[in-house]
């Protein structure tokens, strides 16, 4: 959506809806829809890195689970390159899954403790025929890739630690070399002084193999680090969008500058003297989101106007934001 | 979480497996004694004192001796190679029992909780239905019918136990299906099928191996119940379990002592397949104690 004139796109998300249903009752009859995904679109130029950031609970992990596919769109669409995903059968899109990969958030639970590093590895080259008769060359390769000992690729994932098992979980998406990472929280459950490495190894594979990055996360530092756009979603909706720099040094919804606010500067002088924006209550339920704005029940600036009319994105100071009061 | 097994260098799977097994005692001697009872079973027809069968009336019954080691009954036939023969058509009918049950209900249960939806629920309304019969007199009825030839009395012995595996497994499957690392196999692209043997079946060793366990030791005892009743193995085969049925109508007589080895035999062999099944499980979990 933003003007990023003619280089070609790797992933384009347009007016995505995600819904879950909520089940109750006798015979779990539906009793109500979770819209966890409100009408989101985004574009990634090829090579760089989005970032989403946004609560627990904003719909920004729903959104990348649809991008791939582990939960399927209610409306909308996702483009990867000149495919059009999200409206591909379940067999016709298995012939472009493996264009796009997703690295999960915890890597305690994303690897199978039953299988060793070297099946694990394996299995997405058995699985789209890939690197037959030199298979175990190849899973010592993606080892090697992530920064990880080739030589145990016999060992099981409890004898590795956090970070290194999200290596391996980074090198089993990039087994079926895909053009577009979906990166959920990759480092969020990790130990601060593991994540900065795993960032490195992210930003290292980028440049290498020009890999193109939704890179989902709460932590807004480790977002800035890498992203080249950044996002910044509410309650399903991305409220505001653009280059990265611009949005954290001049940040124009309520809502990103309430986060960033929170974020602590290392220099007790500027951070005394900031103004800080403390948001009152608590995220509403998104099986019941507030009319209008979504976050006009929180926002400082709200008029009767947030509440009558959904403020739709506007183009302003080379960003896109989605709020009435942006003066 | 770091390297567990620094010190040991690189081991295998496989490897690492029977040491962890090596080193469950009872498991161990669980499985000595029941290869010993096994072998000497099968081969019976050279290891056993006596033929099968031959009788020396004018013996008559006799107490255990350095003749006979566990004595001989009222046809003088020698006791304790009576008890091997038999030994056979126990072990095989827990052995297939065990198999087929666990073979139908993984499956069965495999499918029902990871597919979900009508099917699971119509699976699951099915195993209650087997659970809340009673199920010796649904056995009872359906030998009797259907006549007690060994290959029946498996087919209906596993018809019944099979239910238990598919709910066990169906519930593992329920909680596995939301792991994280089964998403990233279906992003991986990896297919239903695959999912189900290559990523939930290692995860569902430890119980699979217990319930072959259990249902190995049931199917011994039940049919020794059946037997009893007089609706398991007919003579002139032998079992186990008609053995003491034909050995408790000699209670009041000298004799008596001949009801205790069936049932020892039947208790040692249970108590082993038991321990044999804790033994794998824990040897099957990777997350077991490094020994």
């Amino acid at each position: 959506m933003t003007a990023t004139g003619t280089r070609s796109d790797a992933l384009v998300i347009d007016r995505l809806v995600t819904e879950y249903p909520i089940r109750g009752g006798l015979f779990s009859r539906r009793i109500g829809t979770v819209q966890a995904v409100s009408g989101v679109s985004l574009r990634i130029p090829a090579g760089q890195t989005f970032g989403l950031v946004g609560e627990t609970g904003c719909g920004k992990s729903t959104l990348g689970r649809t991008v791939v596919r582990l939960v399927d769109a209610q409306s909308g669409s996702v483009r990867l390159g000149d495919a059009e995903i999200s409206s591909l059968g379940k067999s016709a899109f298995r012939s472009v899954r493996r264009r796009i990969q997703l690295v999960f958030q915890d890597p305690y639970a994303s690897l199978n403790p039953r299988l060793s590093v070297g099946a694990i590895l394996a299995e997405p080259l058995i699985v789209h025929g890939l690197h037959t008769g030199r298979r175990q060359e190849r899973v010592r390769e993606l080892l090697e890739l992530v920064g990880l000992d080739p030589a145990h690729a016999s060992r099981f994932p409890l004898e590795f630690s956090g970070g290194q098992r999200q290596r391996i979980g980074i090198a089993r998406a990039l087994a079926v070399e895909p053009e577009v990472l979906v990166l959920d929280e990759p480092v969020s459950a990790l130990d601060v002084s593991v994540q900065a490495g795993i960032l490195n190894l992210l930003d290292d594979l980028q440049r290498e193999f020009g890999l193109t990055y939704l890179f989902i996360a709460h932590d807004l530092s480790v977002v800035r680090h890498l992203s080249h756009e950044v996002g910044v979603m509410y309650l399903g909706t991305i409220v505001e969008q653009g280059p990265v720099d611009e949005v954290y040094e001049n940040p124009l919804h309520p809502y990103t500058r309430a986060l960033l606010s929170a974020v602590p500067i290392a220099d007790p002088r500027i951070e005394r003297g900031r103004e800080r924006i403390v948001l009152r209550g608590d995220v509403p339920s998104p099986a019941n989101p507030p009319s209008g704005c979504r976050f006009r029940t929180r926002c400082w600036k709200a008029t009767d106007l947030c509440a009558a009319e959904t403020p739709q994105p506007r183009l302003l100071d080379n960003r896109l934001v989605a709020c009435h009061h942006t003066d | 979480m770091s390297t567990g097994t620094a010190s040991a260098g690189q081991i295998s799977g496989t490897r690492a497996m029977l040491r962890r097994f090596r080193h469950h005692r009872l498991a161990l001697a669980g499985t000595v004694v029941l290869v010993l009872l096994v072998v000497a079973c099968f081969g019976a027809t050279w290891i056993a004192p006596a033929k099968q069968g031959v009788q020396d009336l004018a013996l008559g019954p006799t107490a255990p001796s350095w003749a006979h080691l566990l004595g001989t009954d009222e046809l003088g036939r020698d006791y304790l190679s009576e008890l091997l023969y038999a030994g056979r058509m126990s072990l095989a009918i827990g052995f297939f029992v065990a198999v087929v049950a666990t073979v139908v209900g993984t499956a069965v249960g495999a499918v029902a909780g990871y597919v979900g939806g009508v099917v699971g629920e119509v699976i699951m309304r099915l195993t209650d239905l087997f659970l809340i019969v009673p199920a010796i007199a649904i056995l009872a009825l359906a030998l009797n019918g259907l006549g007690s030839s060994p290959v029946t009395i498996v087919l209906v012995l596993s018809g019944i136990s099979w239910t238990y595996i598919a709910r066990v497994v169906r519930s593992q499957v329920l909680s596995l299906r939301e792991k994280e690392f089964i998403d990233a196999a279906k992003v991986t692209g990896t297919s239903t099928a695959r999912i189900l043997v290559r990523h939930m079946l290692p995860n569902l060793a430890g119980i699979i191996t217990v319930n072959i366990s259990l249902a190995a030791a049931s199917a011994i005892i039940v049919e020794s119940t059946l037997s009893f009743l007089g609706f398991g193995v007919q003579p002139p085969r032998t079992s186990w379990g008609n053995m003491l049925s034909q050995a408790s109508g000699l209670v009041g007589t000298p004799q008596v002592y001949l009801l205790y080895f069936p049932g020892l035999f039947i208790l040692v062999t249970v108590l082993c397949v038991n321990f044999i099944g804790d033994g794998l499980r824990d040897a099957l979990d990777p997350q077991g104690r490094q020994l």
